[in-house]
């Protein structure tokens, strides 16, 4: 890669996409408000009486309480992991939004940095309100819970950097099936999301353990809750690397897919 | 005078085709070039190399006396670009496509929003200023996709196929502004496969075919050279008029239900014709670029 592709112009294309989600601001801001108050409804509603108490890093916690940080570390898994597909994927391939792009001074590699920027962007906006949502139940420790809104930002960076990867490969927009059934179902319910993942069979550890949501959940539960099971300074690591990789990943197969 | 552009021994290989097989030309200020050729002849691909979106596999491309392969940065920032897909967004209104196109630019908001009303107006736009893109009809889109690629001030315009599919409404509307902006001294280079639209715009064009330029002139002078100034078109001919043609060794091209003659002087042929052969349907018209056209990349369907 050359030096000098990578300016501040991306924010140009990150500010395109600002523009065109004020349009349906409040459709976009309706799912992270209603999505956290349907799953404390169920969860405290239907599920409590059946699971009681939680035991996760010494301490005994309420079902909804361990639940409540997973919630905010899906949301921006799944925001940002949609956009950087199927939303990103359409700009791409049915608007020809980058090749319009690339008739102006934009690099390519200033396009991709910017979509894996904006989605990281739109999850915290995501993260942000449900922290608010949750808050107000009481399942937010305030000030340290703040913290979860640039941890979205980092975790943001990571799950949009996968997705856009993503994108560079699959052959037709139906593809991605393939990725959400394989990487992000299975990370949705083993991340130690609705269970602690100790309570997971010695031999399936180490599967979780390699999740970055799981990583994403823990830091999570550490800045609303106070506690993890993890060394989190290894999750952050884990993360980071995890991030750098994708976007680096995202960076060679988007060039090859649209430079021809 | 330095060129605009300069092409030397220009190669684009994709896998094993040989798109773009060694083109050389040059584009002079001012000037309006075209491109012409048949379907999957490298019109685009050579247009995609001009503006930096695709490295060529071999040759040198200058612009602005720049490497394209260098200062792509500071030759984008100066040329313009109607590609032949639809690129505007269509979440956004027309207005919006502008604006936000003169931020890629880096233009000040201030500028921007006079740009974009300037436009628009020399568009015919305006009242459509908030319409959203999805909205429009073709030569609207045609129209703000051309409005969009001058918001930079371009010194060089480059539109590839900037008429297809449009109505002759719309089309000649967007000649009539191409040639305004032509007499104002914009350089110009265009790929195009409608030879009328060749004929009136350009000054100076090649034809290109599998990758390669057939020749290089003004329209008027590939006209006179290629085909002759008269052109007679006989229907239903006979073997007579093939053993005249034959004995009188005039150009011609035999398509079996009917005979082309290329005349250039045009007076003792086109009698001669006129008089002994002209037993169905003849027509006595004025050599055309599509004339040229077809003689030189042939008659067979290319896709």
């Amino acid at each position: 890669m050359e030096i000098g592709v990578i300016s501040w112009r991306f924010w140009k294309v990150w500010r395109r996409n600002l523009v065109t989600f004020q349009k349906i601001w409040k459709v976009n801001f309706i799912t992270p408000l209603l999505e956290p108050l349907l799953f404390i409804a169920a969860f405290s509603l239907g599920f409590v009486g059946i699971v009681g108490q939680i035991r996760y890093g010494g301490a005994e916690l309420s079902y909804t309480a361990f639940i409540a940080p997973a919630l905010i570390a899906t949301a921006v898994m799944n925001n940002a992991f949609f956009e950087t597909t199927y939303a990103s994927f359409v700009r791409m391939y049915y608007q020809k939004t980058f090749d319009g792009m690339l008739a102006t001074p934009l690099s390519i590699e200033e396009i991709i940095v910017a979509e894996i920027v904006w989605s990281a962007s739109k999850a915290t906006a995501a993260a942000a309100i449900m922290l608010g949502v949750l808050g107000a139940f009481g399942y937010v420790q305030f000030p340290y819970g703040l913290i979860a809104i640039p941890l979205a930002f980092f975790g943001g960076i990571a799950f949009g950097a996968v997705g856009l990867f993503f994108t560079g490969v699959v052959p037709t927009i139906e593809m991605f099936n393939l990725p959400i059934f394989l990487f992000v179902t299975p990370m949705f319910l083993f991340s130690g999301t609705f269970f602690p993942v100790s309570n997971l069979p010695l031999w399936a550890k180490p599967l979780a353990l390699a999740f970055p949501l799981y990583h994403l959940v823990e830091l999570a539960r550490l800045v609303c809750l106070g506690r993890c099971e993890t060394v989190p300074l290894l999750s952050i690591v884990y993360l980071a690397v995890f991030a750098f990789l994708f976007t680096t990943l995202a960076l060679i197969f988007m060039r090859r897919r649209l430079i021809k | 005078m330095q060129p605009i552009i300069e092409v030397q021994h220009l190669f684009k290989k994709f896998q094993d085709v040989t798109a773009v097989d060694g083109i050389s030309f040059t584009v002079g200020s001012g000037e309006f070039f075209g491109l012409l050729g048949p379907n999957g002849a490298g019109k685009t691909t050579t247009i995609r190399m001009l503006y930096g979106f695709s490295p060529p596999t071999r040759g040198i491309i200058r612009v602005f006396g720049m490497e394209i392969s260098r200062d792509w940065r500071k030759i984008k920032a100066r040329i313009g670009v109607c590609q032949q897909d639809n690129t505007l967004d269509p979440d956004l209104t027309v207005e919006q496509n502008l604006m936000v196109f003169a931020g890629y630019f880096s233009i000040p908001p201030k500028e921007a929003v006079s740009r974009t009303r300037e436009l628009l107006e020399f568009f015919a736009l305006s009242n459509r200023r908030n319409a959203k893109v999805m909205d429009l009809s073709g030569g609207m889109i045609r129209r703000l996709i051309l409005a969009r690629s001058l918001i930079n001030r371009p010194d060089l315009l480059i539109l590839d196929e900037p008429t297809t599919g449009l109505d002759p409404q719309s089309r000649h509307q967007v000649w009539d502004r191409l040639e305004k902006l032509r007499a104002s001294g914009l350089s110009i280079v265009l790929t195009t496969h409608y030879m009328e639209e060749a004929s009136r715009l350009c000054d100076r064009l090649v034809i290109v075919d599998a990758g390669k330029i057939l020749v290089d002139g003004s329209p008027a002078d590939l006209i006179e050279r290629h085909v002759g100034r008269h052109v007679i078109e006989i229907g239903g001919p006979d073997q007579a008029l093939r053993d005249f043609l034959k004995a009188q060794q005039v150009p011609h091209d035999d398509l079996g239900q009917r005979i082309i003659l290329y005349t250039p002087d045009g007076n003792d042929l086109s009698a001669a014709v006129r008089a002994n052969f002209c037993h169905e349907q003849c027509t006595f018209r004025n050599g055309t670029l599509e004339d040229v056209f077809l003689r030189l990349t042939g008659r067979e369907l290319r896709d």
